[in-house]
């Protein structure tokens, strides 16, 4: 058997992102680069500027409403599980379970595979793909939850925690901040599946990703605007995003009660920094048990983490035999959850 | 202690107290005896548990996780007991977890050396929010924002009885108050308490209105120097004695040497202070010796304290709640010159020619260092609560002092919207130049309408953000009103004021035309 070339030699941690050198690309580079493969919509993944692009068709879309003609000169839609040859190397996305058309790169060079998961998660979700595992020589995994304390609790216990607050505050509306794209779906999704059918209003900034998961086939029920809004909307749900809690904004509501569905919520600190009622601790992104889990059964014997707790990961994975290193790369948002 | 850790988990964040008296009382109702009568002790006086919980968790900590990631944790978390309840992994069963009860049995059987092996126990049947409020409640008082006298009113607004009358009850109880939840709920009759000294609600003031004063006949009102320490109620029976707050907790254990000198049969109401060689010593002194479990000699002897009486409502097992004012106060003259109980003397009752003449003296009070006046009707009953028309407070007339905004903090509940709490500084020389410090915060004085005004105000004027606070342009006067200045050395200023509140906002007054700080350091008593 032939050598293998080092992980290194062919797939380049930058200082702006992730560069592939026999495939001449970039995965989820900072700045504007020629080529660039984008793992998911979110605005610290999905940059503007780059000259070409290819990502699933959902993530292009995504980039499209959200970052306007600028997204990309060119773009090119690949569908989970389809392989593509670029220049040395073949390329496939996977679901990679975080919101919809959330995908993990997976690049096969010289019989060498590497998976690049972007963020992702291992816990259900009815507004995308579950994760694909993918058995793998090379992982590259995120760390945003890389501490043993972070643990999710599972989903219905925090929907119950809103309804049974729904119940006994009924006089009051109950303003719940979300991330626009992929938290405030999945909420209204998790409530649907709950058997909460009232309409759930939406803030302005809100509008155009709900309308998006709507045409993409994804039951949300009734979904009305804010602004349409009769009434002070007293005990009923107003997703908005997280700046929008305590603001000028959130007068208009019945003694509004502040809420706020993120992984951070699991921290008491971080409930009262944010001046925040009802924590909801539901999160896109992977616990700790959930990584190690998930870089278990790839089988890879090569582990690089992007960002996130990245200290505490690596130490974890050293005491287990896999070899693991941390890339710190820039602007990786953490606090986007 | 599922609905238990879940009732503490939703009242640390809540802010407003109506709101925690609906979970509150939400949670006796549909939480079975004895569970919640621990409950209601944790939320109250706390239950006398004896758990060394930091050696534990330390002794723990170091066996049970990798020390690298419990450090990284702790870190990020900023809290050890909660670290430990968030890194615990999960092992139990659901509806597996402990009752409240079974914790408190446990507890109280458990000798020195089984206190890990309990605490893991419990910890491996808990979900992580139990976890935290199980950490919380063995740390003895879990500190969640809510007052004794609060949770007891959940109890009574839960079964629609008067919160005086658990108030009443309290002191001859103990957790789990069986028989409290017993007549709460009609299924026995009220506890009888007679053999205990327990707690009598008070009889509180109103301040003083104007057209009050003017409506007021001289000869019918009795007038006091209104005192400045804090309201106690001595409650002495068989040889028990119990001081009592204004709320009723009970603050004996601060003050052992009034408890060992005060053997009498009687219930009596006055006025907590240091008082040295007949001299009241400043507020300052008395807040030393106030929420001590343990206080020493040293202590006794630097700050002497001392009971000022002004009012009867029990002599000898007799109840005069229903007498006059003038009669209880003569009872009151009578017992006092009988017994000349040490540490304690009575609040005189002043007298004047004229009205005029009293008003006089009440200008005067600010001089005289004192608080101001109370009146007291000479017919009135003694009646628990603030019934109104009987008793007034007359503070004397406020300080004021012109000051420039700095910061403004959002507020909580309603007010979470606006800015509300509002710190302000005066001008002070600093190398040669003129710098302005933070004197106080202000956080209530003003209209709803002025303050939607400062809130817009401080929207448009943002230097800068720190998480919920803003740093302002320094231009905006606001006129504070304030009881009294005193020393601090924990404050950068050096000086601390007394119930400020926002008087006017002086929009028509430019900022360097404030006050300084030294005019405010002369103000200090």
């Amino acid at each position: 058997m032939p050598a293998q070339p080092s992980f290194e030699s062919w797939l380049r941690p930058e200082s702006h992102g992730l560069y592939c050198v026999p495939g001449d690309f970039h995965i989820d580079p900072h700045a504007a680069v020629p080529r660039a493969v984008i793992t998911h919509g979110h605005s610290d993944h999905a940059r503007p500027g780059h000259d070409a692009v290819l990502a699933t068709a959902d993530t292009l879309e995504i980039m499209k409403f959200r970052l306007g003609q600028g997204a990309a000169a060119r773009m090119q839609a690949l569908a989970y599980g389809e392989p593509i040859k670029v220049r040395d190397v073949t390329l496939r996305l996977e679901p990679s379970g975080h919101i919809l058309g959330a995908a993990q790169v997976v690049i096969e060079y010289h019989g060498q595979r590497a998976v690049i998961s972007g963020d992702y998660k291992r816990h259900g979700d009815p507004t995308c793909a579950p994760f694909e595992l993918v058995p793998c020589d090379l992982f590259v995994t995120e760390a945003t939850f890389g501490l043993p304390v972070y643990r999710h609790e599972p989903d219905s216990g925090e929907i119950a925690k809103l309804l049974t607050s729904l119940t006994d505050f009924p006089e009051r509306t109950h303003q719940i901040g979300v991330y626009g794209l992929g938290k405030c779906q999945r909420l209204i999704a998790l409530l649907r599946r709950a058997g909460y059918e009232r309409p759930i209003w939406l803030h302005g900034a809100l509008r155009s990703m709900t309308d998006y998961y709507v045409a993409r086939g994804i039951e949300l029920g009734e979904v009305p605007s804010v602004a349409d809004a009769g009434d002070k909307l007293a005990g009923e749900i107003v997703l908005s995003p997280p700046s929008a809690l305590g603001d000028r904004w959130s007068r208009r509501f019945a003694d509004p009660l502040a809420g706020f569905a993120s992984g951070w919520m699991r921290i008491r600190g971080r409930v009262r920094q944010r001046g925040v009622e009802l924590p909801l601790i539901i999160s896109d992104h992977c616990d700790w048990p959930e990584l190690l889990q998930t870089v278990k059964e790839t089988g890879a014997r090569e582990v690089w983490v992007t960002h996130g707790r990245e200290e505490a990961l690596v130490h974890e994975l050293g005491k287990r035999g896999i070899a693991a290193r941390a890339l710190r790369l820039v602007g990786r948002e953490d606090d986007a959850e | 202690m599922k609905a238990f850790a879940a009732l503490l988990d939703r009242l640390t964040y809540t802010p407003a107290h109506n709101a925690k008296l609906l979970l509150m009382r939400n949670y006796f109702r549909s939480t079975p005896d004895p569970d919640r009568g621990y409950a209601l002790a944790a939320l109250t006086d706390g239950l006398p548990i004896d758990f060394p919980l930091r050696r534990v968790l330390t002794e723990i900590g170091a066996t049970r996780f990798d020390p690298e990631l419990f450090r990284m944790s702790r870190d990020d978390v900023g809290d050890t007991a909660e670290t430990v309840a968030l890194i615990w992994p999960a092992s139990g069963e659901p509806g597996d977890a402990p009752r409240l009860s079974e914790i408190v049995a446990a507890l109280t059987k458990a000798g020195r050396g089984g206190h890990a092996d309990l605490l893991t126990h419990w910890l491996d049947r808990l979900d992580a929010t139990g976890r935290w409020a199980l950490l919380k409640f063995l740390s003895g008082a879990p500190r969640v924002g809510v007052s004794a006298r609060l949770a007891k009113q959940a109890v009574a607004d839960a079964f629609g009885k008067p919160v005086d009358d658990i108030e009443e009850l309290w002191h001859g109880l103990a957790p789990p108050y069986l028989p409290l939840f017993d007549w709460l709920e009609d299924r026995a009759p009220r506890p009888s308490m007679s053999g205990t000294p327990i707690f009598r609600p008070l009889m509180l003031a109103h301040a003083l209105e104007e057209a009050e004063w003017e409506a007021m006949q001289l000869e019918d009102i009795a007038a006091e120097w209104k005192w400045d320490g804090i309201r106690i109620q001595v409650a002495a029976k068989g040889g028990v004695t119990r001081l009592f707050s204004r709320t009723g907790d009970d603050i004996g254990a601060s003050f052992p040497e009034l408890v060992d000198h005060f053997k009498f049969d009687a219930v009596l109401d006055g006025e907590l202070l240091v008082v040295r060689n007949g001299e009241v010593a400043p507020f300052a002194e008395l807040q030393q010796r106030l929420n001590r479990k343990t206080v020493t000699r040293g202590m006794m002897t630097k700050h002497p304290v001392h009971v000022r009486f002004y009012d009867a409502l029990e002599i000898g097992g007799e109840d005069l709640r229903g007498l006059p004012f003038t009669a209880r106060r003569q009872r009151l003259e009578a017992w006092h010159s009988a017994h000349r109980p040490a540490h304690s003397d009575l609040s005189e009752v002043l007298t004047y020619a004229s009205k005029e003449e009293l008003q006089a003296s009440w200008a005067a009070t600010r001089e005289g260092g004192i608080e101001g006046l109370m009146l007291k009707r000479k017919d009135s009953p003694y009646l628990a609560g603030r019934p109104k028309g009987h008793w007034y407070k007359w503070k004397r007339a406020p300080l004021t002092a012109d000051c420039v905004l700095l910061y403004a903090q959002k507020g909580s509940g309603k007010r979470s919207p606006f800015h509300s709490d509002f710190t302000f500084g005066a001008w002070t020389g600093k190398d040669g130049e003129d710098i302005l410090v933070p004197v106080g915060k202000a956080y209530f004085g003003f209209t709803d309408e002025e303050l939607s005004q400062l809130d817009t105000f401080v929207r448009q004027n943002t230097i800068e953000r720190y998480g919920p606070v803003r740093s302002v342009v320094p231009k905006l006067v606001l006129e504070i009103a304030f009881d009294a200045v005193q020393a601090s050395p924990r404050h950068k200023s050096g000086i601390a004021m007394r119930f400020p509140r926002v008087a006017r906002i002086r929009w028509d007054k430019p900022a360097a035309e404030a006050e300084r700080l030294e005019t405010l350091k002369a103000l200090i008593t």
